[in-house]
């Protein structure tokens, strides 16, 4: 044990959080715990800039003019908002953080099996997000978040490379981290905890984590033929060099599909905890809400060919897309029906995180319908690259993804942190954030249908009045967003202490624990006997 | 290690991190590990592979003529030899098992040797390549027709080998850190798992070899 600290805990009463106080015993950490700190701290930087970088899209978009930037600054801002928010936020966002705190906490085992790849995989995440904001800083990268070829490997004169090294090493962060949760999930649960009793947030993890190890790897291979393209001119994709660019889309696809299913599913398992929690009931359907997640990774590797319906790809290969596509809404409607049923009859309270989940079942809904939609061959001739795109993945990735991050980050806090945040700030930061994201984006499906093409800086003027309804409400997001970090920062040195093991009186080995949980987890191996999400039983005896 | 955690096993094996609660949950754990690892692997490279095999399908005369200018008995050579470092990795996982710690450093030391071999004869190939003008971007001149199909196969040729060949450094690197835990005598026969889970990913990499060679070499 040379360059990493073990920590031992001294006294019951010192928490992962007072055990030790040097930068090492944080930096050099192997607790999955502070780890997950690390990266709470680090992703919300990433989002921070990913979301200047929106607030500049939105005020160029203001006017049909490009009155504030030039056509190529535009290139490179939203660029980066893409680079940034999808490879150094929304891919580690719940993973990263809620899931290295709570997966070995929820199947009952000190740590993740590898801590050290762990604390190495934090690491690769900050070298790519660190060559991410050398791009940010150096002028910038204008290929858009896809790198579509021939123009990423021959014609653009930005910093390619750098831009896909960061999405390269932090695309092995990714894998690490999905090749430590399957490990831990398979072989350290505790005595007991069946795979009937695993939470679903930990099916939902076990279903990304599959994802991360079979999709990455491709998407890693593919951005290193691109940049041995552009650097030494080792062709595959440059028509001028024999190969095809369309290669490289199937490629890039193929792993960049399935991720928006690593964006989501972790999202997904988040719901599962907190809508079963605050309704008092157990969930609906458990087998099928866990199948689902892995019907979801598995269907979503064969769905790829939908992003290319006029990039020249059969339309016998289209029409066969399509139809996969089609049928990932089953799984993912499956979900939000169970979740509507376990509410049924359930006795709902309405905190915080419970708020978000509801504005994640309706915006996830309206985001998975205009999937559909556009899934559809005929449809999506009209509404390829238009903004009507850009609403539907942004009510997926932001209604879906980080309402459940916002969520369960409130849901967890006091677990994690043994302080308490101020409910009612919370309740307006909910609302805020459902209504400012409605003002954003629902106008941009209408804009986008009537055809306004995504990526332009300048529009005809008829478009103003929906682009200044977007940019008013993004406005509203912003606050919404900044709120929580507010209130969150100052809990975390001011706020209400909580020692109660268990303040929402919810399931799961979690919240067996002290608050905040000590370095080494449990003090007693735990042993399950009990069902999963036993609230009825739980019921009965407050009745007794 | 951790004394705290003696309460909770009181058999704690000096080589079981503090995480695992037995050193068979351990060693199932670390073999899974690199499974899953060698997962991920294969689709690194099954994305070359990918794109070899539509290639070929479409220039199936260039192809075939490219791969007549790649030299067959090193490429035959370096297959022996990969192979046989295979043996000698299997023999120190073996050795390891046994206990017997003199044959476990010289079959390493051998294993190393081989890999050193294969990257060297890897090199010739590579310069030759050079004299002959076929890499490609850099000097690459065809006489013949298909030139710019038979470009794409030496594209190939260079990507999936040269990934092969960092796949190989990396290997030396483990086996170096290998030899030193083995010399210091870290690897008894209730705990010889690092030298099998090494032993893991030095067969991969040399059955990454094995489908490469007739690919590039002979087909």
């Amino acid at each position: 044990m040379s360059a990493y600290v073990e920590t031992p805990d001294a006294a019951s009463k010192v928490n992962y959080l007072t055990n030790g106080w040097t930068w090492q015993s944080w930096l050099l950490t192997g607790d999955h715990k502070r780890i997950a700190m690390l990266y709470l701290i680090s992703i919300t930087v990433f989002f921070a800039l990913g979301g200047a970088f929106a607030a500049a899209i939105r005020l160029e978009l203001m006017t049909p003019r490009g009155d504030l930037m030039e056509a190529e600054t535009y290139n490179k801002v939203f660029t980066m908002h893409g680079v940034i928010m999808i490879f150094f936020f929304l891919i580690p966002s719940v993973p990263a953080t809620l899931g290295n705190f709570l997966i070995p906490l929820m199947v009952g085992a000190k740590d993740l099996a590898f801590p050290k790849i762990n604390l190495l995989s934090w690491y690769l995440y900050i070298i790519g997000g660190i060559l991410g904001l050398y791009v940010a800083v150096s002028g910038g990268v204008d290929t858009g978040w896809t790198f579509y070829t021939p123009y990423s490997s021959t014609y653009s004169n930005s910093a390619v490379i750098a831009t896909a090294m960061g999405a390269f090493v932090a695309g092995f962060s990714s894998i690490l981290t999905g090749l430590n949760f399957i490990v831990t999930i398979h072989k350290m649960r505790a005595p007991g905890l069946t795979w009937g009793r695993l939470p679903l947030f930990v099916w939902a993890h076990y279903a990304t984590s599959l994802i991360q190890l079979l999709g990455t790897p491709v998407v890693a291979i593919t951005l290193v033929l691109m940049m041995l393209e552009r650097g030494f001119r080792i062709g595959f994709f440059d028509p001028a060099l024999g190969g095809d660019p369309v290669l490289f889309q199937h490629l890039f696809w193929f792993y960049s599909h399935p991720a928006v299913y690593i964006m989501i599913l972790p999202g997904m398992g988040v719901i599962s905890e907190i809508v079963t929690c605050y309704s008092k009931k157990s969930v609906f359907g458990y087998e099928f809400i866990a199948g689902s997640s892995l019907a979801i990774a598995i269907l979503g590797f064969f769905v790829w060919g939908h992003h290319m319906f006029v990039a020249g790809q059969s339309t016998y290969a289209g029409m066969v897309f399509s139809l996969i596509t089609f049928a990932v809404a089953v799984p993912s409607a499956v979900k939000v029906f169970n979740w509507a049923a376990t509410m049924y009859k359930g006795s709902i309270s309405w905190d915080t995180p419970m708020l978000y989940a509801m504005g994640f079942m309706g915006l996830f809904t309206i985001g998975g319908v205009t999937g559909v939609m556009l899934a559809t061959m005929a449809l999506d001739l009209h509404m390829h690259d238009t903004y009507f795109v850009v609403a539907h993945f942004h009510y997926v990735m932001v209604g879906g993804m980080v309402m459940a991050f916002m969520g369960g980050l409130h849901f967890w806090w006091s677990k994690m942190t043994g302080r308490s945040y101020p409910e009612m700030a919370g309740r307006v930061s909910a609302f805020l954030v459902f209504i400012g994201f409605n003002l954003t984006f629902f106008p941009q499906f209408i804009v986008g249908y009537l055809g306004m093409p995504r990526r332009y800086h300048a529009y005809p003027d008829e478009f103003q009045v929906y682009h200044v309804m977007s940019t008013a409400g993004a406005g509203v997001l912003g606050i919404g967003y900044l709120l929580p970090a507010i209130y969150f920062t100052y809990s975390l040195f001011a706020g209400k202490r909580v020692t109660d093991p268990n303040p929402v009186n919810a399931k799961g080995l979690e919240w067996t624990v002290p608050t905040p949980p000590p370095t080494e987890n449990f003090i007693v191996p735990p042993v399950v006997t009990e069902e999963v999400y036993a609230y009825a039983e739980q019921e009965e005896k407050s009745l007794v | 290690m951790s004394d705290h955690s003696a309460v909770l096993d009181a058999h704690q094996d000096e080589h079981v991190a503090h995480q695992f609660a037995n050193a068979k949950q351990q060693y199932e754990s670390s073999n899974l590990g690199m499974w899953l690892f060698l997962m991920t692997e294969v689709m690194f490279f099954g994305g070359m592979f990918g794109a070899y095999v539509i290639y070929r399908t479409w220039y199936p005369e260039a192809f075939k003529i490219a791969s007549t200018a790649t030299n067959v008995p090193l490429g035959a050579m370096n297959t022996v030899v990969l192979i046989v470092s295979s043996l000698t990795m299997a023999l120190a996982v073996q050795s390891a098992q046994l206990g017997k710690k003199k044959m476990l450093v010289w079959m390493i030391i051998l294993t190393m040797f081989f890999g050193a071999w294969f990257l060297g004869v890897k090199a010739i190939e590579y310069s030759e390549k050079w004299h002959h003008h076929h890499v490609p971007g850099a000097n690459f001149i065809w006489e013949g027709d298909g030139g710019r199909e038979v470009q794409i196969l030496y594209c190939l040729y260079f990507a999936m080998t040269g990934m092969h060949a960092v796949h190989m450094v990396v290997g030396l690197g483990i086996m170096t850190w290998l030899l030193l835990t083995a010399i210091k005598g870290h690897y008894t026969p209730k705990y010889y798992n690092p030298v099998e889970i090494c032993g893991l990913y030095w067969h991969f990499v040399d059955i990454v070899w094995i489908f490469l060679f007739p690919m590039l070499y002979l087909i």
